[in-house]
């Protein structure tokens, strides 16, 4: 086992998969001779050669929509969009072509594809660098929609997800690239897609949440705990569509009090999804009204430092939130 | 033209290859008629019609190789498909949105091709998104250092979407062993060429830096002979191509179009008077390859051929109404 | 809750006349509440609307527990609805759309209130505010606990926002109330020992018992218990009364407003017998009987809803059969709309039971303990009868049955007490007066 960063695991996943498959490759801007603008990609290049880690032209549907026409012809891309924020270019080809490719051609055809976004806020990111728009593709049957929160889990489901013989959108938060580091098995290993895991096991409340939102939970549900004695379920769902609602609805049912935390804007959220399953399915178990909590429905984010801290949640905003629905 | 070389004889054609390009192009004339009266009729619901076309897409089509190549079809090219090998009942299935269906089992409209095993890669309904697809593919072939082409269609309204302007360039700046080609019929639905394309559509590729040519898109022979070019050109590495065939379209643009509204009827018998059938048949006749008996006969097998794929399909199942639910996901690894 | 009752401890909530956010006048009813002794209405001593009742149908509770409180009309004081958590009244966020809120928009205490009225305003049909559903129905797992332990949401003390139940709050209830026995059980002298459940199978009805029934069950029990009961049947001929009252009931309804009944004959003749045979108007002291003067009667009313009452008339003898008659519509009626006052149940030295009116024709009452006997009435028959020369003849008959206690008497007594009850029904005929 060594620590590391969400980003060194998920360089380590992209250069396991390449090593081990020949048909594995990267593409995107500025992945190969600078490894990426997050350094993600690094050294990549360099150890699998020129195409195998592919600088494209500046142009998103281009690159969604060749790595299609790859995955068709024997390839496993790994494409990557720069910023969650340049993803509406290739909108088109991904909900409209890769999801589909599979059920129109009554199974023909599979687009083995990986789409790496990473996405979140960051100071000085403004509004074209810090949007949370996963929820775009969580309701287009034919995609799968991932974004685990930590290292360990993110090598695991990315290895999973170029595995997987359809289009898969892996998120990364771009805030805790470097900001979560943990042990991350040296070993071979997958996570299989499509199930959420639970963080920590409470009876009072139960929390569910992804990305640098997760963290907060997690710092706040200790809090909670030492100093006023809740106990706080917290669930990630991993993988954002499709759900696992076995596992969510489950805590749900066990806590009666659900909480879910998300970055993105409010309205339409994976949030309001989840909220919804739970609030109609967990509805007999429910001890208080099914809660959402996310940035307001104003474009994120702003760039003066002070004005991103207003709008996007903080901690205290979840703890605070975690408190009031303990309290209820 | 006596002394010289018969064009066909120029580009290696046969008398064979000649009769399968001719009853090719009939057989797509014949299985459009069908499906136009299909529709009157009010057993079929959408029809989108390759009259007038027959030649462009016949003739590039016979340099496929079947299930080596990579073809992203576009929706008109009936042609095309029956070259790569899809028959009449297919066509017909597709039609009627039958069970039995190649392309899709019913789920999409007639004239989104798809075959996993012509390498027919699954065509939708947005315009151009195909041909990044197709330059992945085509990328791939190079990345492998393999000799297969892929072949992607379009009419001259595709190239004013983005995505053919991107594709265009990654062809360019990779060399990839792709042909485009542009079937120019001059009308995108009811907007005219005038309205849709600013300058050139074939000089645009030079501006990909590659070669783009212009062609009679009625003359089979000619298309053969530019297509032979430009596969060749792929096949040996010497990167893309693109071709525009000028043609026209002698039906509405679908099933749900009445042209009479954006053009004169005029204009389109000055075009039926290029029909590239009669034309490629009056080069057959005259080159000895097809008197009037063989034409009759030949005509009546494939009126039988249509005849007999409708009648299939017309009696051929829909699929089970639940099956909708199924295969949104591709199973395994 | 008011002391209904000299020795009254506690009283039940039988049944709320108001609900949650009426309006009430002083004096007006708001409750019924039932103690052992007697139910009785409950005059509100205040004016104002009902915030919140406290106490829930069904529940005992000690003399001055408050049961209700009534918003005068005055600024919300101390006695005001619980309002823990002030923050949750208003928006702590600038943000209006940062999450969604449980609780109300509305800007402060008062106006939440206001809140709840709604569209409802003017109409008459009124939508409850979020913080009464709050309260009065809390959540669907709480509403679920509640309806599966047969638990009243609002007897249990809310530690949620709002003074809400919340699960945890119900579930600590819950589990509170199985480790006690029978935490509603009236602390009596001699609390019956610990005893097994009746397990309670599917398709099983659960009734709870009220206080009446349990007050009853109570003295049935004691009276079984401590006295001896003897038992023995007379048959009296009561052709003639029949007569009588056939001939004078139209005219005694017309004159006296009340009907006829034969139960003012029966009480007239036990009252007079009682003066000859005192030792039926007694009580058991152990070591002592103690003969009572005064001849209190005691009529059993029973209830439609499985209630029986006794409410007494005191001084029977002062009453003639005109009297009686009135007093014993007074009290039947008085009884079936539960306006008996304690006074009116209390200090009966005899009872006079009537399952006639219901048709039986053979009882075996239970002494009105600590009382020495009590007498049935049952229902005039016609029957062939062997006659004093042996003729047949068919003549209306009454079974008059006593239950004593042998500690205080014999047989014999019961019997000459009885026989001059029957002689006195007998003696009627349609030409007595009715005095």
């Amino acid at each position: 086992m060594a620590v590391r960063t969400l980003l060194q695991a998920i360089h380590d996943a992209l250069a396991e998969e390449m090593r081990s498959d020949e048909r594995v490759m990267v593409l995107g801007e500025d992945v190969g001779r600078a490894g990426g603008v997050f350094r993600v990609t690094e050294g990549l290049q360099e150890e699998f050669g020129p195409y195998r880690v592919l600088d494209t032209p500046l142009a998103e549907s281009l690159i969604v929509g060749s790595a299609i026409g790859l995955s068709v012809n024997g390839m496993r891309p790994v494409a990557e969009i720069q910023f969650a924020d340049f993803i509406p270019p290739a909108f088109d080809q991904i909900v409209s072509e890769a999801a589909r490719f599979h059920y129109r051609s009554k199974g023909a055809w599979s687009v083995p594809l990986t789409i790496r976004v990473p996405y979140g806020a960051v100071h000085g990111g403004a509004l074209y660098h810090s949007q949370s728009n996963e929820a775009y593709f969580c309701q287009v049957p034919g995609l799968k929609v991932v974004a685990p929160t930590f290292p360990a889990d993110a090598k695991g489901m990315l290895k999973s997800a170029i595995r997987d013989p359809n289009p898969v959108l892996f998120y990364e938060h771009k805030r805790t690239y470097r900001l979560l580091k943990q042990e991350v098995p040296e070993e071979e290993y997958t996570l299989p897609l499509g199930r959420a895991k639970v963080h920590r096991r409470g009876q009072d409340i139960t929390v569910c949440s992804y990305g640098l939102m997760l963290q907060y939970v997690l710092e706040a549900a200790e809090r909670l705990s030492g100093e006023h004695g809740v106990q706080t379920e917290v669930v990630e769902p991993l993988t954002l569509y499709p759900l696992d609602r076995e596992t969510i609805l489950e805590s749900a049912r066990k806590t009666g009090k659900f909480l879910v935390v998300v970055e993105a804007n409010i309205t339409g959220s994976v949030a309001a999804e989840i909220a919804a399953t739970v609030a109609q399915e967990a509805f007999e178990w429910l001890d208080a009204p099914v809660m959402r909590l996310g940035t307001p429905d104003v474009p994120a984010a702003a760039f003066a430092r002070p004005l991103m801290d207003r709008l996007i949640p903080d901690r205290a905003r979840v703890e605070e939130a975690m408190l009031e629905l303990a309290r209820y | 033209m006596e002394g010289t070389q018969a064009r066909h004889e120029a580009l290696g054609l046969d008398e064979g290859d000649l009769l399968r390009m001719y009853r090719l192009m009939l057989l797509a004339r014949r299985v459009d008629e069908r499906s136009w009266i299909l529709n009157r009729q009010g057993k079929a619901a959408f029809v989108i019609s390759c009259q007038g076309q027959e030649a462009a897409q016949v003739g590039a089509a016979m340099h496929l190789r079947p299930g080596y190549d990579y073809v992203y079809p576009y929706y008109r090219d009936h042609g095309i498909v029956l070259t790569l090998g899809m028959t009449a009942r297919d066509e017909l299935l597709a039609l009627l949105a039958r069970e039995e269906d190649p392309n899709s089992g019913g789920r999409q409209m007639p004239g989104h091709f798809s075959s996993r095993e012509l390498n027919i890669v699954t065509a939708s309904a947005p315009i151009a998104v195909q041909f990044p697809q197709a330059v992945g593919s085509a990328l791939a072939f190079k990345m492998r250092g393999e000799d297969g082409v892929v072949l992607a269609c379009g009419g001259e309204a595709s190239t004013s979407e983005g995505d053919w302007h991107e594709a265009m360039n990654f062809a360019g700046v990779h060399g990839l062993p792709v042909v485009f080609l542009i079937q120019n019929n001059h009308y995108a639905i009811s907007v005219p060429e005038p309205l849709q394309v600013a300058g050139s559509i074939a000089r645009r590729a030079e501006g990909y830096g590659f070669p783009g040519v212009e062609v009679d898109g009625n003359d089979v022979l000619a298309v053969y002979e530019a297509a032979g070019e430009a596969f060749a050109r792929a096949r040996k590495g010497e990167g893309p191509t693109l071709i525009e065939a000028k043609t026209y379209r002698l039906t509405a643009h679908s099933s749900d179009d009445d042209d009479r509204r954006y053009r004169e009827r005029e204009e389109v018998e000055q075009w039926r008077l290029k029909d590239p059938i009669p034309r490629f048949e009056r080069y057959l006749m005259e080159n000895g390859v097809l008197d009037e008996a063989a034409r009759d006969r030949i005509d009546a097998e494939v009126r039988e051929e249509v005849r007999e794929a409708s009648e299939y399909a017309e009696n051929a199942p829909v699929a089970d109404p639940d099956s909708v639910l199924e295969g949104v996901y591709a199973e395994g690894v | 809750m008011p002391q209904l009752g000299e020795s009254v401890t506690e009283g039940t909530i039988a049944r709320w006349l108001k609900a949650e956010g009426d309006e009430v006048e002083k004096d007006e009813p708001i409750a019924e509440v039932d103690t052992d002794k007697v139910s009785a209405e409950l005059p509100s001593p205040l004016a104002g609307r009902i915030e919140r009742l406290l106490v829930p149908e069904g529940a005992t509770v000690e003399v001055g527990t408050e049961i209700a409180l009534v918003a005068t009309g005055e600024e919300p004081g101390p006695d005001g609805p619980a309002r823990e958590d002030a923050r949750s009244e208003g928006p702590t966020e600038e943000f209006p759309a940062a999450g969604t809120r449980a609780q109300p928009v509305a800007a402060g205490p008062g106006e939440s209130r206001a809140a709840g009225r709604g569209e409802g305003d003017g109409r008459g049909a009124r939508v409850p505010s979020a913080e009464e559903l709050r309260l009065r129905r809390s959540s669907p797992v709480v509403r679920r606990l509640a309806a599966e332990h047969g638990v009243e949401i609002s007897s249990i003390r809310g530690t949620g926002v709002g003074g809400r139940v919340t699960k945890k709050d119900i579930e600590a209830y819950i589990r509170e109330r199985e480790a006690r026995p029978r935490e509603e059980a009236p602390p009596r002298p001699a609390p019956p020992p610990p005893r097994e459940r009746v397990e309670v199978h599917e398709g099983d009805e659960v009734v709870e018992v009220t206080s009446v029934r349990r007050a009853i069950a109570e003295r049935m029990s004691r009276s079984k218990r401590e006295a001896p009961h003897a038992w023995t049947l007379v048959e009296a001929d009561v052709s003639g009364l029949v007569g009588l009252r056939e001939v004078r009931k139209e005219e005694f309804r017309r004159r006296e407003g009340v009907n006829l009944t034969y139960l003012p004959f029966v009480v007239r003749a036990v009252v007079e017998s009682l003066k000859e045979h005192p030792v039926l108007n007694s009580v058991w002291d152990g070591d002592r009987i103690v003969l009572r003067k005064r001849i209190n009667i005691g009529i059993a009313v029973d209830l439609e809803e499985g209630a029986l009452i006794v409410p007494v008339i005191k001084d029977a003898d002062d009453y003639g059969i005109v009297g009686l008659a009135r007093r014993i519509d007074e009290v039947v009626r008085r009884a079936r709309q539960r306006r008996l006052s304690p006074d009116d149940v209390s200090g009966g030295t005899f009872t006079v039971n009537n399952p006639g009116a219901l048709g039986s024709v053979v009882s075996t009452p239970i002494i009105n303990h600590p009382q020495a006997a009590i007498l049935s009435a049952e229902a005039i028959v016609k029957r062939p009868v062997v006659l004093e020369d042996d003729a047949i003849a068919v003549r209306s008959m009454m079974n008059l049955e006593v239950s004593f206690d042998h500690r205080i008497l014999d047989g014999g007594a019961a019997l000459r007490f009885l026989n001059a009850v029957k002689r006195r029904l007998e003696s009627y005929t349609p030409e007595s007066e009715i005095g």
